[in-house]
């Protein structure tokens, strides 16, 4: 495979590569599409495979970090907004006060929507909130 | 002894905005320490195994939240020993040094410690960690981000206030609301204010993180910048998250095709009152080590809500730099604060961004006030609305891009109109609201918001809520823009939508330039010594140095000629003129250009009234003035010396054209003048007409008390000297060596006989 870095920008290197989540190409997202209404949500929304190729992208720029947060971007994609906005709110201190709900949106993460770096995020949150009493309520 | 008397310079110091800051001393017990507390720990770190189970002197088991993150994700177990290992200084010097490159140095901090890292940065001067910043910053071109938002949340003027700031060249417009429940109406005003002129500026609306990744979604945003972060556990909890949930949130952003950076910056827990009684910075570089840890792209850090608290300890500007140069060198986009106004001093304010602008920044400001102070959500900034032609013209000062383009008044006539017609185009198409006309123009003239007849606060919940609720995205505002007729507006927005779903402003140190990606990917700043990294395109260059109201050596004549050329000549030669003989006499000797191409003073009087008044000062100390011209010299002293030795008394008058005049004496030598008036601009008719005088008391033999003219202390070269410079020019240009003095008669009537 080619280095990575050479398909950066992908807008303008590779724009058959940028699919939106509803699998709409770049080039197909244009003012008459838009204007005729063929545009929806889902066609302005990246994709997860996209996601994925700016994760290979920054680790080739030696930006490892940076590529894994956007590895665990991808496997939010599919996640709705509302597990989202919830699976937020659990995380914080305080608003579980019992590690095994935690853990179970973990498995969910896993099982569900197969994100195994988001539920590997979670678990180590689990444990470190445990030591640190992190559980304890807060209002 | 008597006390001694109070010097009153005190009470005027005491006068000045300056000392409305306050100062602290340093005190780490309280938190008060820049770069060093007893309290910091010594740098270090043990693996065991593969495994980090000591940083900063602490074991594995007392790690706190942070600790555990930077130990897990940020160190890098095959750097951690030779990094460490290595000597600060040592380090310090190749930060600075122009052939070790900026990869080898990310790569050291990645085996850093937070004490590590604050250990090298504390070795360096201000000067030195200016200049390793502008050799670690991530993106080659530098860029600047603007605040736009007022104290009525009215979409109108923020929809025309963004439309400015897009023109003046700001990259990212930052936006929040006085009320909360206006955020989907400020977030869709700016999202259409930005969408006017040349497009390809990121947006974001800062608020509670659910609600604001819910704009986000929408398409209403296109980053986020409010992920912050804290240097304490404590703090951090207080704060509401953990590194894990902010972990979890920034891949929330990025997975909505949204870029994020964290916030963080020296003296935040100090205001959240869990300081550990730890130094400002080595709290800082943990938040940065956590940052990179977490994998966001970059950070708006360099004090930011701390940034006042942080300047009133000593060294605290030089801290400031300092946790800037930390933030670049973990490879992390810096938005490098300058943000929060930290002092009502000018002096200060203009000191505190020079070395951002020299250097160049990914975004100088993580927040310049676009607006007027007082409209400012955020507080006010460094630089405001008020100030921004200050900060245009250092960047003239210094050839350096500071991000912002100067602009005309028709420009930003042009550009408020679109944008203001543009958003109520949408209003009306997405049946959000009824824009009059009154109200729409009120706005385009405004300077802020104590100025308009617009929407009331209550009015745009009911806006702001009929989006959230009915849903629209940033697809219905390109709808609605394209109908209306606001094409170029709408091929605007819809580069934001394709930008985001290529990701491609997810990558470090992103901003959008002629709607195409600037990264540090494929602009990455390679400074490596003189005329390497970011220079100005000569394009660029005469954008920058176009501010306004700039004079020219035409513009400057084209105001002198203003007399009717057709008129007859009030100054009228005579015949070459000889020695007088009168032990009464003054001679005026009169400069090349004066009366003829030249017809006032730098202080606007009319040559006319100023050889008036001197002809009559000298009748009113008993002399008789004789007017010469002289061709061969132009220069004061020579014009008055030249003058006193055609005079009858010895005693004469030299005067240029813009008003410099001089009392001098035959026997004198030629820069040995009796009186000199050479500030012209604030030299008055009074002032020539006691000259006059007392050059006639002169010639009489007496001694009379000199004329000063006062001063105020003004600026004067600033004011004039481009003009002086010019019109004097002028005046060089008609000397002719050979040439005799001549007799003149002034031919004004009864009144102006000499």
């Amino acid at each position: 495979m080619k280095n990575p870095l050479e398909l950066y920008p992908v807008s303008e290197r590779a724009p058959e590569r940028a699919v939106s989540a509803s699998g709409l190409p770049l080039e197909q997202l244009t003012l008459e599409e838009v204007v005729a209404g063929r545009i929806g949500a889902r066609d302005i929304t990246i994709s997860s495979q996209v996601l994925r190729l700016q994760a290979q992208i920054a680790r080739a720029a030696g930006r490892e970090t940076l590529a894994r947060n956007i590895e665990r971007a991808a496997e939010l994609v599919t996640v709705p907004q509302e597990i989202i906005l919830e699976t937020y709110e659990m995380m914080r201190p305080g608003r579980v006060t019992d590690p095994v709900v935690l853990t179970a949106r973990a498995e969910m993460m896993r099982r569900k929507y197969g994100a195994t770096n988001i539920a590997a995020l979670i678990d180590e949150a689990v444990a470190v909130y445990t030591r640190r009493g992190l559980f304890r309520r807060r209002y | 002894m008597n006390d001694a008397p109070g010097w009153r310079r005190f009470t005027e110091w005491d006068a000045r905005p300056l000392r409305n800051d306050q100062f602290a001393r340093d005190d780490p017990e309280a938190g008060f320490a820049t770069f060093s507390s007893p309290w910091d720990p010594s740098p270090s770190a043990r693996l065991e195994g593969g495994r980090i189970v000591e940083i900063d002197g602490k074991p594995e088991a007392e790690f706190d939240i942070l600790d555990t993150f930077i130990a897990r994700h940020h160190l890098d177990p095959d750097v951690l020993q030779e990094a460490m290992a290595m000597d600060p200084a040592a380090v310090a010097r190749m930060l600075v040094d122009i052939n070790v490159s900026r990869d080898r140095l990310e790569h050291l901090a990645r085996g850093m410690t937070p004490a590590k890292l604050v250990s090298v940065v504390a070795t360096m001067s201000a000067l030195e960690i200016t200049f390793a910043y502008s050799k670690m910053r991530q993106r080659r071109t530098p860029g600047n981000q603007a605040h736009v938002t007022n104290a009525k949340d009215d979409p109108l003027q923020l929809a025309a206030d963004s439309a400015t700031a897009v023109a003046l060249g700001f990259d990212e417009i930052e936006t929040t609301m006085r009320v909360a429940s206006n955020a989907w109406a400020n977030a869709l005003a700016c999202t259409v204010g930005a969408a006017v002129g040349r497009g390809g500026v990121l947006f974001q609306c800062s608020i509670e993180e659910a609600e604001e990744l819910r704009i986000g979604l929408a398409g209403l945003s296109s980053y986020a910048e409010t992920v912050s972060v804290y240097g304490t556990e404590q703090a951090f909890v207080d704060g509401d998250d953990t590194p894990w949930s902010k972990t979890f949130l920034t891949a929330a952003y990025a997975s909505r095709g949204i870029k994020a950076r964290c916030t963080s910056g020296a003296s935040s827990e100090l205001l959240m009152g869990f300081h550990q009684r730890q130094s400002v910075l080595y709290l800082e570089a943990r938040c940065l080590c956590l940052q990179r840890a977490m994998g966001v792209q970059g950070t708006q850090n360099g004090g930011i809500d701390g940034a006042p608290l942080t300047a009133s300890m000593a060294g605290g500007l030089r801290e400031l730099m300092a946790e800037n140069l930390i933030a670049v060198w973990l490879g992390l986009e810096c938005a490098s604060g300058n943000d929060t106004r930290i002092s009502e001093s000018e002096i200060r304010v203009g000191a505190k961004i020079t070395p951002y602008l020299l250097a160049g920044s990914d975004l100088v400001c993580s927040g310049f006030g676009s607006i007027r102070k007082y409209d400012n959500t955020f507080n006010a900034s460094l630089f405001n609305g008020e100030e921004i032609e200050d900060y245009l013209v250092l960047q003239r000062d210094f050839e350096a891009d500071g991000g912002l383009t100067p602009v005309t008044e028709e420009q930003v006539a042009a550009v408020r109109m679109r944008a203001l017609t543009a958003i109520r185009a949408v209003f009306e198409e997405l049946g959000l609201a009824e824009v009059s006309e009154a109200r729409l123009l009120s706005v385009a003239v405004a300077s802020g918001s104590r100025e308009t007849e617009s929407f009331t606060v209550g009015e745009v919940t009911r806006i702001s809520y009929a989006i959230r609720d009915r849903g629209l995205t940033a697809v219905d505002v390109v709808q609605a823009l394209a109908r209306r007729g606001f094409i170029h507006e709408a091929e605007n927005l819809l580069l934001m939508l394709r930008q985001r779903v290529s990701g491609d402003y997810l990558q470090t140190s992103a901003i959008l330039r002629n709607g195409r990606v600037l990264s540090a990917l494929n602009d990455p700043n390679d400074y490596h010594g003189p005329g390497s990294g970011y220079r100005m395109s000569e394009a660029r260059w005469s954008e920058v140095r176009e501010i306004r109201n700039i004079q020219t050596r035409d513009s400057v004549l084209a105001n002198e000629c203003r007399h009717d050329p057709t008129a007859a000549p009030w100054l009228v030669p005579q015949r070459i003129a000889a020695k007088g003989v009168d032990s009464h006499e003054v001679v005026i000797g009169v400069s090349p250009a004066f009366g003829i191409q030249i017809n006032q003073t730098t202080a606007g009087h009319d040559l006319i009234d100023v050889l008036m008044a001197l002809t009559q000062g000298v009748r009113d100390g008993g002399g008789k003035p004789r007017v010469v011209r002289i061709h061969h010299t132009a220069d004061t002293s020579f014009l008055g010396l030249t003058a006193a030795r055609l005079s009858g008394s010895g005693y004469g008058i030299g005067i240029q054209a813009k008003g410099t005049a001089v009392i001098h004496r035959a026997d004198r030598a030629p820069h040995l003048n009796i009186e000199l008036f050479s500030n012209t601009p604030v030299t008055s008719l009074e002032h020539y007409r006691a000259m006059g005088r007392n050059a006639a008391l002169y010639a009489s033999g007496e001694a009379p008390e000199p004329i000063v003219v006062p001063v105020d202390g003004q600026a004067l070269g600033a004011r004039y000297h481009v003009r002086v410079a010019l019109l004097y020019a002028i005046e060089t240009a008609l000397v002719d060596p050979n040439a005799e003095p001549i007799e003149l008669l002034l031919a004004l009537g009864q009144e102006g006989r000499p």
